[in-house]
């Protein structure tokens, strides 16, 4: 036994001796500090037959989750080009999936476009390769989270709003305010919801923006170190009150429906769905200080081994009917303003305030803190990776 | 075998090597120059600690709520049962584990649910948190103490439990000073399952756990969502060295040479 174990630890030892020989007088820095010096494509060719993306479950559906619902094979069709999709379940799994190379495209949130596109992972998009690109919504162009210096980094998708819902049978004062869960009624303790993820943190800046403008926050994923030590201040009184955390929506809809929520962030597909199964009544707010949202862009990667397969695939996805199927399916609002005449139900624009600019305004998309403020107003803000500890803080 | 060995092994090592490095903030690439920065957070920072804390708990506890109810059990099945009632009870236990996990636990999620059944049961839930946690994954990892347990106790000859009584001892001391020290490997080797998947366990607590989190989670978090690697790898020695640790304990009672 003696003889195998020292065989083993020598072994081990000389695995560890040859990773660190390796690894001891380097020191990749990775990628560049800023977005890759690609030029965009001049023209699309012919295409590739194949295409790999990364997506959002719900953005590529082909039919294997409901067969009615499938606008991946109609795509194949017509151009021509297999596609073979990955779902990404998490904005930091999209990345590390990017990183790989593997790829041609993602649908990538806020808070993943600009880490992807500082990494080098993404190539700039000449937006004229792209002729339903025309018809988007123009609040959703040369956005901080999906554009550089005026430069595009992908076509967008979707978005929506988080909102404030709550149970109307108990909850009786309709709130306006994200006061109402910041920290929280002490008659909803242990009943108040909350988005389980880092990014929520903007959610309690947003609050304090307005609740607390001596603190100075402007945008609300440009946090300084004391800005962010208050919204953790915050976050953590309303932890108190807390009975879960949700990032999957359907445990949202269970927990609002067993009552072990009644207040809290929602989206309104979660919404859409309690008040199609009835079960309890619920109300949703956009309240008086704003929201945050996301805003999902797809995006080429830099590697792309199918670049022209891509732009078509992103041309098709933003075309009327298509972005309009996608957007009823996943529950947001679709990007695309032709899209608003192809939606079943025909208030569907109207209920999700689509081509509503001023709606639009008051959301703060989701967007990666990075130390360099994403709103330009400085280099002293917190990264994301601060984000992450101070959301486990709060958790205790 | 060898071979085996040495990519278990050897990934097992580079994975802590990559411990002592650590990232670019900017694009969270990883930057390999040495640094001891992580290992001291690890072992300083409070939020680590109380996860470290709260995690070893909830182990210690699911392992003993385990062993208390899987030894009666398993005596039972191995000594009293008749083989057909036997068989039943071998079915009963190892049919769970045909099932997924998620299944389970959701299971779980509805019974103790402020309006499920347990409530209209007995008035009462503990609701979703360390409790709700800690009973879930007894019942998940419940199979893997029973099987060992119930080999050990029919591995125990009936011609021994005969003499103990010849000899005089009541049924109790039997058990105590006969059947047990036999049967403590199985009850051992059980353990050190139900300690380790504890340890790392990070699903159960985030569909019946509420708002709270375990070291899984952290290393989950610092893994995926902050893209910190280094970090996640230098947490994760904690459980390692939590269950060798045990393992040693373990050897240490001589439990594991008669496996």
């Amino acid at each position: 036994m003696s003889t195998t174990t020292r065989r083993l630890g020598i072994t081990l030892a000389a695995c560890a001796a040859l990773v660190a020989a390796c690894s001891s007088s380097t020191n990749s820095g990775g990628g560049t500090a800023s977005p890759t010096k690609q030029e965009p494509l001049a023209s699309i060719g012919a295409g590739e037959g194949q295409l790999n993306l990364v997506s959002w479950p719900g953005y590529a559906e082909d039919g294997s989750n409901d067969p009615k619902v499938d606008w991946v094979h109609p795509f194949e069709q017509e151009t021509g080009c297999k596609v073979n999709i990955k779902i990404g379940n998490t904005s930091d799994e999209m990345v590390q999936l990017m990183r790989t190379g593997q790829y041609d495209g993602v649908s990538a949130s806020g808070d993943a476009t600009l880490r992807l596109i500082y990494a080098g992972d993404v190539a700039p998009v000449n937006t004229d390769l792209v002729p339903n690109y025309a018809t988007i919504s123009d609040f959703l162009k040369n956005k901080e989270w999906n554009s550089v210096d005026g430069q595009m980094f992908g076509i967008p998708h979707g978005w929506g709003a988080n909102l404030l819902m709550y149970n109307t049978d108990v909850v009786k004062d309709a709130p306006d305010s994200w006061g109402a869960v910041f920290p929280g009624a002490p008659e909803y303790k242990g009943k108040v919801t909350a988005y389980d993820s880092p990014i929520y943190i903007a959610d309690a800046a947003l609050y304090l923006s307005k609740a607390k403008p001596e603190l100075g926050i402007k945008n609300p994923y440009a946090l300084t170190s004391e800005q962010l030590d208050a919204a953790t201040e915050l976050l953590k009184a309303q932890h108190g009150n807390i009975g879960e955390y949700w990032s999957d929506y359907t445990k949202a809809v269970q927990a609002f429906e067993s009552s072990t929520s009644v207040i809290g962030t929602s989206w309104q597909v979660i919404a859409n769905m309690l008040t199609s199964d009835d079960k309890v009544k619920i109300a949703t707010v956009l309240p008086k200080e704003g929201s945050t949202g996301w805003s999902d862009t797809w995006m080429l990667a830099s590697k792309a081994t199918h670049p022209n397969c891509m732009y078509k695939w992103m041309d098709y996805i933003t075309s009327p009917k298509v972005n309009a199927a996608v957007a009823e399916y996943f529950g947001e609002a679709p990007a695309q303003t032709k899209a608003c005449e192809f939606t079943t139900d025909k208030n569907f624009c109207a209920t999700y305030h689509a081509t509503d600019a001023d709606y639009a305004m008051q959301i703060s998309y989701w967007t990666t803190p990075q130390k360099k403020c994403v709103d330009g107003s400085g280099d002293n803000c917190t990264a994301y990776s601060e984000w992450v500890d101070k959301w486990q803080q709060i958790k205790g | 075998m060898a071979w085996l060995v040495i990519v278990y092994l050897g990934s097992l090592a580079v994975l802590l090597v990559s411990a002592l490095w650590s990232t670019d903030t900017f694009t969270g690439a990883l930057v390999r120059t040495f640094t001891a920065d992580n290992i001291v957070r690890v072992v300083t920072d409070t939020v680590f600690r109380a996860a470290t804390l709260r995690t070893i708990g909830v182990a210690l506890a699911v392992t003993v709520i385990c062993i208390a109810l899987a030894v009666p059990l398993a005596l039972y099945m191995a000594k009293v049962a008749s083989p057909r009632v036997r068989l039943a009870l071998v079915v009963a236990v190892t049919t769970p584990l045909w099932a997924s996990y998620l299944v389970k636990a959701y299971a779980w999620r509805m019974l103790l649910s402020g309006q499920g059944p347990l409530a209209w049961v007995a008035g009462y839930t503990p609701g979703y948190g360390l409790v709700a946690t800690v009973l879930t994954l007894a019942y998940l990892w419940l199979p893997y103490m029973v099987i060992p347990v119930f080999a050990a106790f029919e591995r125990v000859p009936n011609t021994l439990i005969d003499a103990s009584s010849d000899l005089g001892a009541s049924g109790w001391a039997t058990l105590r000073t006969v059947m047990a020290p036999l049967v403590f490997p199985g009850i051992a080797a059980g353990s050190i399952f139900t300690f380790s998947l504890s340890m790392g366990d990070y699903i159960a607590v985030t569909i019946v756990g509420g708002k709270t989190q375990m070291l899984g989670n952290i290393i989950y978090g610092q893994l995926v969502t902050a893209n910190n690697q280094p970090l996640a790898a230098a947490l994760s020695l904690i459980p390692l060295v939590a269950i060798v640790g045990y393992l040693l304990a373990m050897r240490r009672t001589g439990a594991l040479e008669n496996i």
